[in-house]
């Protein structure tokens, strides 16, 4: 299979380019001087200083730390509860459970968000920001279980029941062991929550209310109402902020 | 599987010490998702009120409705679209795969995170990026003129083909995953062993490659195939007023129509589908133990 090397590598190449050269594009033109065309005429800073002064940017930006705050912290305290109580049921259900979890990830976003707003409606829950952190809470649920007991099957069992033997107790042996073995998926699976949640569109565009406008909303609404360059700068600053916070998840997760 | 964790450090007060772990996040997911869902469901059987309301019935006009060539055409439209995107994915995933799962361990790793990255940056960002490429003044079309191969911008936004474009952008690395994770299994002997034998490219392909990596093809298809199905964003940014699909369509009934009933019954269609294609999956992959056999 030699001579198929270099046809792999090209294709490969290929796909590479495919992936980035659109980010690439974006990034490159978010300093395009020329407010309507895709023709190249200068450097500038103009559209990055435009985004500053926005204020709607800057209220929508302050929503979506909110709710990626505190439907994190949600979903933390909800996720690894899960991921550690499980192991005290018998090995079928847990095989159960987990794979009904991985569910909310598979089936379509839009279902989802769809079901969300039916729920609060006919419970006649005013659509807000709160309803926005509940939906946000509920899809970083599953991803916060997966990784914490990803990390939770790889522990040495030896330690907990060491703990149990030497007299601690359940509750114990889960504060002064386990969640501190936890430590890095927990903090890994936190900043994972963190970025999937200030990124989301879809579950957001179904449960927020008037005035609930988070940063994609908003990005949402002026792609809607045309191109304009400061879209783009804004892109790059999303693009340097996921990656950013996905790089350091990871990072943290290999400790 | 495998680990089960020993039900020993569980055994003193843990079972019921851990209902008070495991109670709320089950509370919380069988409250938000279990019961939306099954509210979605109810709701698809009740009729839609003169205002916009739901008069509760038990009723299939709903689903009969969607019999509707209108509607008809989008279910199948949104399927075809599906479907090619499963296959672009597939095409240009397999070499990708193949080759990393052939490079050197250290790369491998390296090679894997490209394929991801671009995952992790915000979908809507990611649609945008195409639209500022192929849009009329886009990039691809000023590019074009200038190098003298077309005479006039040509249309290339807003249609299936830029769907398509934005889907398989978008859904690629779910495809080049699982592929990755199957061909990195297939045992290299083997290939060799055929190599020697005389067999083709092509048969060695399709003899040993493709039949030792099927639960890897079958897994990635339905990962791309399925939020491809459902897509919203990308139609919506994307696609034209005739390249809706069941996402859009969902979308259009519950905000803008106002018929919840109908909406509910093209979700449970959707939802119907996805498990259906799910199933058959788990059952169709199923046959790992052949792999077994022939190493």
């Amino acid at each position: 299979m030699k001579q198929a090397g270099g046809w792999l590598w090209r294709v490969s190449l290929a796909n590479l380019f495919f992936l980035y050269g659109p980010i690439a594009v974006l990034i490159l033109f978010s300093f395009n001087a020329s407010r309507l065309s895709a023709t190249w005429q200068g450097w500038t800073w103009q559209w990055y200083r435009a985004l500053w002064v926005n204020q709607a940017l800057l209220d929508a930006t302050v929503n979506s730390l909110w709710v990626a705050t505190v439907s994190t912290v949600l979903a933390l305290f909800l996720g690894v509860g899960l991921a550690v109580g499980l192991d005290s049921l018998p090995g079928r259900r847990q095989r159960q459970i987990e794979q009904a979890m991985l569910l909310p990830l598979v089936i379509p976003e839009v279902m989802m968000g769809v079901s969300l707003l039916l729920f609060f409606v006919l419970l006649q829950i005013p659509l807000s920001l709160m309803t926005v952190m509940v939906g946000h809470a509920l899809f970083n649920l599953p991803v916060v279980m997966i990784i914490v007991r990803a990390r939770l099957k790889k522990l040495d069992p030896r330690l907990m029941e060491v703990a149990a033997d030497l007299g601690a107790s359940y509750w114990d042996t889960l504060r002064h062991v386990t969640i501190p073995l936890l430590r890095p998926a927990i903090l890994g699976a936190g900043l994972m929550a963190f970025t999937i949640s200030l990124d989301d569109f879809i579950v957001t565009y179904f449960t927020a209310g008037p005035g609930a406008t988070t940063l994609p909303l908003k990005v949402y609404s002026m792609i809607k109402s045309g191109m304009s360059p400061e879209i783009n700068a804004l892109s790059v600053l999303f693009v340097i902020v996921s990656m950013g916070l996905i790089g350091l998840s990871l990072l943290v997760q290999r400790r | 599987m495998k680990s089960s964790p020993p039900a020993g450090r569980a055994e003193s007060s843990g079972p019921v010490a851990s209902w008070w772990l495991l109670g709320p996040g089950l509370l919380w997911m069988g409250l938000l998702f279990v019961v939306p869902l099954s509210l979605v469901l109810v709701i698809s059987f009740a009729e839609r009120g003169t205002y916009g309301g739901i008069v509760w019935s038990l009723s299939l006009t709903n689903y009969l409705d969607l019999l509707h060539p209108l509607y008809a055409h989008i279910l199948g439209q949104s399927i075809l679209l599906a479907a090619v995107t499963t296959m672009l994915c597939l095409i240009m995933g397999f070499p990708l795969a193949y080759y990393i799962a052939r490079a050197a361990p250290g790369r491998q790793g390296m090679l894997l995170l490209l394929v991801m990255i671009p995952f992790w940056t915000n979908f809507l960002v990611r649609t945008y990026a195409w639209m500022f490429i192929l849009r009329t003044e886009g990039l691809l079309n000023t590019l074009l003129l200038k190098l003298g191969v077309i005479a006039a911008p040509i249309e290339l936004l807003y249609s299936n083909t830029a769907v398509v474009i934005g889907l398989v952008y978008g859904y690629l690395p779910f495809m080049v995953l699982p592929l990755f994770v199957a061909l990195e299994q297939v045992d290299r002997t083997l290939v060799e062993a055929a190599w020697d034998l005389y067999a083709t490219r092509w048969v060695i392909l399709r003899r040993i490659i493709v039949p030792l990596a099927r639960p890897g093809i079958m897994a990635g298809c339905l990962l791309v195939f399925i939020p491809s199905l459902g897509a919203f964003l990308t139609p919506d940014l994307l696609g034209g007023a005739r390249s809706m699909m069941v996402g859009n369509l969902i979308q259009h009934e519950f905000l803008v129509a106002r018929d919840w009933p109908l909406g509910a019954a093209i979700s449970c269609l959707l939802m119907l589908f996805v498990m259906g294609m799910m199933r058959w999956l788990l059952h169709a992959a199923k046959p790992v133990s052949r792999q077994e056999d022939a190493s």
